[in-house]
Parts: structure tokens; C-alpha cells; sequence
């Protein structure tokens, strides 16, 4: 059959293979388990970052917050003492959208990751522009945060070509239930977007290894830029990770979250963003169902008082550890 | 009780929807097909007399209510004369009056019927009648008769019946024979049976009816004799002793009173004349309805103005849209730039057609993405920009407009029906997802928009279901009931089927 023909599935194979589909996440799990009240504390990701850090979970250091068009020119004069580069983020932006990293500067203009050289005016229409709302949902207006610089641990340098690769685990009632790795490529110019090309790759929950994954919906185990392998990868500070990712359920009351995580070359894994409504893509990098893992996780549930994100990340971790992985770790 | 909610919410409202459009449809027979005729009949009663001198009465039997035939409408043509309708039994009498009319004189009534099925409404029973007073031989022939009739016959019906066919085939010198007159016609054949079934104690009255003939300008009217059977009338053809009134006859008038009386006149004569015409059905049930006592018909959409009729014909095909919406986006996962953005784009697809439609749309979204490009240039704040975006768009429209025309395109020039805000908006949105998302997803949904407008549009514009709709509003309830059905839908996306069987070589097998 050729490879540009629609490959059509049964759904009874989808089913059985615990694939959750559009309407289904809609309606049995964001419907269900997210609270209209309590979306503001995911989407709005200055509340975020508030809640966080009195939650004491870690996330990327607020250097400063822009709420009117006055304050940029404040602000302007303060951007360079930051001189390992910073974030400018809209505090209501979807999908990543709006979020300019300044890696450094070359000499007083700012420079962008991936090397390109700006003008400081070009940094004041960006945040005009966040505040007028271009990036947020109905275009209301909305306020800028510029915050810490990530720097990134270097240890996936060698898979991730000039973008940030970022974690996302989806986390559901306080248990993490799947998590993949999202690697940019040139293709994805740099983004951690898989639609545009970028590579996921599963994460296994047990030893927080990648398990190799799917580019453009097609098997992939290397790195298509620099064709290191993709499979085995460790990621630092998995254990910490997975209780940062269980603990978001305390501070959003999200049932259905999905929590983005960067790793920090001092700190470890930061918290990035939530989402209140992860997208099924963590299925096709997994290769893998959501269903039966939540099924498993509605089960346990049953007979369970309420544990610590602590307890919640390790039954996790136990219970949806590949065999193969653990089998691997011994000598 | 919770889990039933909806199911029981689903079935109700399509059970009302339906309910009441079987009702509509089946007993006041109104049109499913948006170009249906109904038949209708045109009688005209035309009074003609000499005055002989002095104030004039002219008195016409007119018919009230009719067993078979409703009167959608009537008129009367008689200048110089006082009209007035007098209601008398179970007819009317149309009462013209003048002073002093001059030479001869000529009225008419003129009445549309429409044929609404058969009454065979009950009619209260006015007890036995009296026996008339008989001399002989007639007295011991008609006692004779009675006692045969009775034993051929099982009730009133068919009594009358039998009766009807001896006297019309009476061999000479039986009893029935002796009823039967040398100047016999249909009205004194009728006199006579009447008189005989009176003999019976049955009740029995005249009628007098027309037969409904194309073109014809002189109907002579009909006797019939209608029976008692004491729960209403029926209904006898007094020569063949059919029962029932076949389709093509209109009762005019009942008893044995005279159809026309005129004071100080002579040569006083009515004719009746017959068309038959085609009428829109919608507007004849309309008309129909106003006659009958229902109150489904008072608050239907076509008491409207028409102005506002034609707006509802198009307001009443949005759900219908919102609803294909719903079916292509949740069930076959369609993506779309803005929910309903694509109903209001089939709605103005209604006036340039479609394909005319769906260039313009292409041909100034694109111009428009060009603009906005460039605009992304001078870095305005967003409000200004859409709002600088909105009068590109416009300024575009008017252009491609006043080209168009100059072209002899007249169809382009219902572009002015775009709903320009809208265009704004999704140039706006697609211009964001163009950069941030690539051109591929910016063109993908864009084209996802117009298949999606191309088909809300080809149900939209339907005539047979903008005719169901609007005239049978109540459909919107079965619409309704689809929608919430569908809102419940929580299967696999036709999209998702592809989108994650082109993985299927990823699954990672769990056996």
C-alpha cells in the first residue's frame, strides 16, 4: 500500500490498545475532573508560578512582570543586567506561543536563541504586543513575564537542535500517568512542537529513561539531526521530577493536567507550565494507550486514602515501569 | 435518574418535533414539497331579474359549513345594493336590498372551495317524524312497501337504500309503481321518498348540491336526500340510491325551501358556473386553517410579514449548519478556523452560489493575509490592526466589487453579503497560526473551513429542507435532540482513526 494513502483503523483496535481519542479526553476526563474555577490557576501562568513557589515546587526564577505599556521602557533599562539571558512569556499565551528567549547579548543588543542578533525595539513590540493580547485566548489583554533563563543541562545537546527539549507528564488525579520528551529538530526550527516536526520520544515511568519514539507519526530512534540515538537517554533528577509533576495536582486541582517540566543544569527539573487540556500526542510517542493506565489508576484509587505527591510518584513509578527498561539497568 | 436525563430529554423533544409535524403534515395535509399545488373550485351563483317596480329583496340560499369542502374564501359582487348574511339552520341566506333598481339586475356570490376530506361529523337526532296522512290507494300501497322494504333491508341506511332502488326500478303496477309521477325528476322523487321514509318514522331531509365540472358556466343544481341513522346524516342519491357524495359534489343548501326568492322582480333565474384553479397549496392550507378551529395554525411562521418570513427562512437554516458543524468536527474532526465561522460563510455562500462563493472567500482571505503581513511590519497594537484589517477587507470587497461589475460578473457583486468582520477575524487568526504553527497548518485548516462551509452550504441551501423548516418549525426540536445526542459522542474522531492508524507500526505490542 502506498505510504500517502489514508490508513484507516478499526476503533475496536484503537479500544483495545486503551487510545484515547478527542472526545473521549473531552468529556471523560477534562469535563469531568477540571473545574471551571479553577482553569485561572492553570492559564494564567503568573498565578502558576505564584502557587508554586508557595507550594515550594520548583520553577524558573520571575525577574519581573509587565502590566502596562509604561513599564516597558522600565524595564528595558533593567534587561541587560541580566546578562545570562531571560524569557519574555505572556502570562495567558496557548501552545507556546509568544515566548521569546534571549540566550545573551551581543554587546548591548539581545541575542536570540539560535544565534540571531535583535534590536532592543524589536523586544518592546514583542511585549506591546503581549500586552494588547495578541497571544492570548479572545485577545484580551494580557501581561508580560520575563523570567529566568533555563540553562539547560547539556546532556541533550547531542538530540536537540537549538531549541529547549522539554517533559511533559500528564498527570491524572494527582497520579502521573505518562510522560514523554519532546526534542526539537530543524525541521520544528527549533520548537518542541511535534506537529512540526519535532521528535517525541516515550519516558519510562519506572527509571526515567526515553524509550524511543515517533517523528511525523513513523517509528524514530535517532536524533534525524545529528542521528544520536534517542533510546536509553536518562533524564537527571527523574525521581524528583515525577513528585514535582504529582504535587502540580495539589496546586491547580486539575484532574486531567498536564505539567511541563525543563532541567535546569543547577537547579533540576522546573516547572514550566500546566496544561489544563494535554493533547493526545504523549499517546503516539509512548506508543502506547492512555486508557488502561487510567483505568489502573481509577482502581487503585478505590481502596487508597489520600497519599503525598511522594507516594502517588513512586506507585506510579512502580506500577507503570516497563519490564524492559528495569531488566536493562542490571549489569 | 441522572443517567436517563438526557435520553429521556432526546426522546421527548423529538417525539414533540415530530408529534406535531405528523399532525401538520397528516391532518391538515400541509405540503412537504416547497412547490406542492392544491386543487381549488371557484363557484360562482349568478342572480339575474326584471324588477317590477318598488324596493327589491332578493333573497340566496348560500352554504354555511359543507361536509366535504371548506370555503377559503368568498365575495360578493352587487353594486347599489345593501348586503346582509343571515344564518338559518344549517345554512346561510344572502339578503341583497335596494330601493329602486332599474332594469335588469344581476348579482353574484362567488365562493373557493377547497377539499378537505369528508365530515362525517355526528348531527343530533331529531327524533321520529310524524307518519304523513295518506289517502287511498296510496295509504295500504305505501304500508306495503314499507313492510317489503323492511324485510330486505338490516337499518336505516340500508332501508333507505332499497327503498331508492324500487322506486327507480318499479315494474309497472307493483306498490312501488304507484308512487311514481308522470312529470318524475330528481326533486320529486326525492318529495316522495321522503314522504315514504316519514311513513317508516325516518328522518329524512332535501339537499341541495352541485357537481363540480371544469369550465362549466350553467350547473344545474342536484337533489339528494340525506337520512337520519340517528347519529347523522347520510347521505342517499335519490335515483340510484348510492351512498355518500362522491368527490366532485359541494352541498349547497339543505331542505326543501327554494335556493333564490326575490320580492317585487320577475323572471328571477341563478345559474351556477364552475373553474376549477391551482393554487400554492402552502397559502390554500393557510386559508384552510383559518377556517378550522385549531390554534397550531395561529402560530405558525407564515402569520409573519413577509419581510420577516424571508428572514426566518434563513435564520431557521442555522441550526441545521451548527449542527453539520458539530457532525464535522466531533465525529468526522474537521478542523476550522472559529466554531461557526463557517455557517455565517455558507450563509453568504446562499447569495453568490458556490463556487462564485468560494473564490471570492479564497480571493480575499489571501489578499487580505497579504496585507496583514505587512502590516505585522509596522507593529501596531492589536485592536487598531484588526480594526486597520477590517477596512483592508472592505476596501478589497469594494474593489473586487466595482471590478467585477465593470466585467459584466453580477454575481460578485453579492460579496457585499460577507460578513466582513468575520473575514477579519479569521485572517487575523490564521495569520497567528501561519507564524506560529507554519504555513501547512494555517492552509490546512483555512481549506478545512471552506469544505466545511461548502457542505453546511449545500444543506443550507436546499430548498426541500428550507421549505420543512420554515414551515414546519418544530423540526428544530428533532435538530435539537440530534445535537444533544451528538454532544454525547464520545467515540473515536474519523480523523483519529488515520491519525493513529498511520502509528500503528509504533504500538508497542503489550502481548
Amino acid at each position: 500500500m502506498p505510504a500517502w494513502l489514508p490508513r484507516f483503523v478499526r476503533p475496536r483496535l484503537l479500544k483495545e490498545q486503551g487510545i484515547v481519542g478527542m472526545n473521549a479526553r473531552n468529556a471523560r476526563y477534562i469535563a469531568a475532573w477540571n473545574a471551571r474555577r479553577f482553569y485561572p490557576r492553570v492559564d494564567d501562568k503568573l498565578q502558576t508560578k505564584q502557587l508554586a513557589l508557595d507550594a515550594g515546587l520548583a520553577v524558573p526564577e520571575l525577574h519581573g512582570v509587565v502590566r502596562t505599556h509604561r513599564q516597558i521602557r522600565d524595564v528595558r533599562t533593567q534587561l541587560p543586567t541580566y546578562t545570562d539571558g531571560f524569557v519574555i512569556k505572556p502570562a495567558h499565551g496557548a501552545a507556546g506561543d509568544g515566548i521569546l528567549v534571549i540566550e545573551g547579548w551581543r554587546g548591548d543588543r539581545p541575542r536570540r536563541a539560535g544565534g540571531r542578533a535583535m534590536e532592543l525595539s524589536e523586544l518592546d513590540d514583542h511585549m506591546s504586543n503581549i500586552l494588547s493580547g495578541m497571544y492570548s485566548l479572545g485577545g484580551r489583554p494580557d501581561v508580560a513575564m520575563i523570567e529566568q533563563r533555563v540553562r539547560f543541562s547539556s546532556i541533550f545537546d547531542s538530540v536537540s537542535y537549538r531549541g529547549v527539549p522539554d517533559i511533559r507528564t500528564v498527570v491524572y488525579r494527582g497520579y502521573p500517568v505518562m510522560a514523554m520528551m519532546r526534542l526539537p529538530t530543524q525541521d520544528s526550527d527549533g520548537k518542541a512542537n511535534l506537529h512540526q516536526g519535532a521528535v517525541g520520544t516515550g519516558i519510562d515511568l519506572g527509571s526515567g529513561r526515553t524509550i524511543g519514539g515517533v517523528r511525523y507519526n513513523k517509528p524514530c530512534r535517532e536524533h534525524p539531526d545529528s542521528e544520536q540515538s534517542i533510546v536509553g537517554l536518562q533524564i537527571p533528577g527523574w525521581e524528583q521530577l515525577m513528585e514535582l509533576a504529582a504535587g502540580c495536582y495539589e496546586l491547580s486541582r486539575m484532574g486531567y493536567l498536564g505539567v511541563d517540566v525543563v532541567i535546569d543544569a543547577d537547579r533540576g527539573p522546573l516547572i514550566l507550565e500546566l496544561n489544563a487540556r494535554p493533547g493526545l500526542a504523549i499517546q503516539i510517542a509512548n506508543g502506547e494507550g492512555l486508557d488502561h493506565r487510567i483505568t489502573a489508576v481509577e482502581a487503585h484509587m478505590v481502596a487508597r486514602e489520600t497519599e503525598t505527591p511522594a507516594e502517588r510518584a513512586r506507585w506510579a513509578a512502580e506500577v507503570f515501569a516497563r519490564p524492559e527498561n528495569t531488566q536493562r539497568d542490571e549489569p | 435518574m441522572k443517567r436517563f436525563h438526557l435520553p429521556i430529554l432526546i426522546v421527548l423533544l423529538s417525539a414533540i418535533g415530530l408529534g406535531v409535524f405528523a399532525y401538520k403534515v397528516s391532518a391538515l395535509g400541509m405540503p412537504l414539497q416547497p412547490d406542492a399545488t392544491a386543487e381549488t373550485w371557484l363557484v360562482e351563483a349568478r342572480v339575474r331579474y326584471q324588477p317590477t317596480g318598488g324596493a327589491t329583496t332578493v333573497e340566496l340560499r348560500i352554504p354555511n359549513r359543507l361536509p366535504n369542502f371548506s370555503i377559503l374564501d368568498e365575495g360578493y359582487v352587487s353594486r347599489g345594493y345593501g348586503l346582509n348574511t343571515l344564518s338559518q339552520a344549517d345554512d346561510r341566506v344572502a339578503q341583497w336590498t335596494t330601493r329602486q333598481p332599474r332594469g335588469e339586475q344581476v348579482l353574484y356570490y362567488r365562493a373557493t372551495l377547497y377539499r378537505d376530506g369528508d365530515d362525517r361529523s355526528e348531527a343530533e337526532y331529531p327524533g321520529p317524524v310524524a307518519a304523513p296522512e295518506w289517502t287511498e290507494p296510496f295509504h295500504s300501497a305505501a304500508e306495503a312497501l314499507i313492510d317489503d322494504v323492511r324485510e330486505r333491508s338490516s337499518n336505516i341506511q340500508s332501508f333507505a337504500s332499497v327503498l331508492v332502488n324500487d322506486l327507480a326500478n318499479a315494474p309497472p303496477a307493483s306498490n312501488a309503481a304507484v308512487f311514481i309521477e308522470s312529470d318524475d325528476n330528481r326533486t320529486r322523487r326525492t318529495e316522495t321518498l321522503i314522504e315514504l321514509l316519514a311513513t317508516a318514522r325516518i328522518p329524512a331531509r332535501q339537499v341541495t348540491a352541485l357537481r363540480l365540472v371544469d369550465g362549466r358556466r350553467d350547473v344545474e343544481p342536484q337533489t339528494w336526500l340525506e337520512v337520519h341513522n340517528t347519529r347523522r346524516w347520510v347521505p342517499i342519491d335519490p335515483e340510484t340510491g348510492t351512498v355518500e357524495y362522491p368527490d366532485d359534489v359541494v352541498v349547497w343548501s339543505h331542505g326543501s325551501a327554494p335556493l333564490l326568492e326575490v320580492s317585487n322582480g320577475e323572471n328571477a333565474e341563478v345559474r351556477f358556473a364552475v373553474s376549477r384553479g391551482v393554487q400554492d397549496a402552502l397559502a390554500t392550507i393557510q386559508r384552510f386553517g383559518e377556517t378550522l378551529d385549531t390554534r397550531i395554525l395561529d402560530f405558525s411562521t407564515l402569520d409573519l410579514p413577509l419581510g420577516t418570513q424571508n428572514t426566518y427562512r434563513v435564520l431557521l437554516m442555522v441550526p441545521l449548519g451548527a449542527m453539520i458543524i458539530v457532525f464535522l468536527r466531533n465525529v468526522i474532526g474537521i478542523q476550522t478556523f472559529g466554531t461557526f465561522m463557517p455557517v455565517l460563510i455558507a450563509l453568504s455562500f446562499r447569495e453568490t452560489q458556490l463556487l462564485t462563493g468560494i473564490i471570492l472567500f479564497t480571493l480575499i482571505v489571501s489578499l487580505g493575509l497579504v496585507v496583514r503581513f505587512y502590516l505585522e511590519h509596522l507593529r501596531l497594537l492589536l485592536v487598531p490592526r484588526l480594526a486597520a484589517v477590517v477596512s483592508v477587507v472592505i476596501m478589497l470587497m469594494l474593489a473586487i466589487s466595482v471590478l467585477s461589475h465593470h466585467l459584466g460578473f453580477e454575481r460578485a457583486l453579492a460579496l457585499s453579503l460577507f460578513p466582513m468582520v468575520i473575514l477579519a477575524m479569521t485572517i487575523e487568526r490564521m495569520s497567528v497560526v501561519w507564524e506560529e504553527h507554519g504555513p501547512a497548518d494555517a492552509i490546512t485548516q483555512g481549506v478545512g473551513s471552506l469544505v466545511v462551509a461548502a457542505a453546511a452550504y449545500g444543506l443550507m441551501a436546499n430548498r426541500q429542507l428550507e421549505h420543512l423548516l420554515f414551515v414546519f418549525p418544530e423540526l428544530l426540536l428533532v435538530l435539537l435532540a440530534i445535537t444533544l445526542l451528538l454532544g454525547r459522542y464520545t467515540g473515536y474522531r474519523l480523523t483519529e482513526l488515520f491519525r493513529f492508524g498511520r502509528i500503528q507500526d509504533a504500538m508497542r505490542r503489550t502481548d
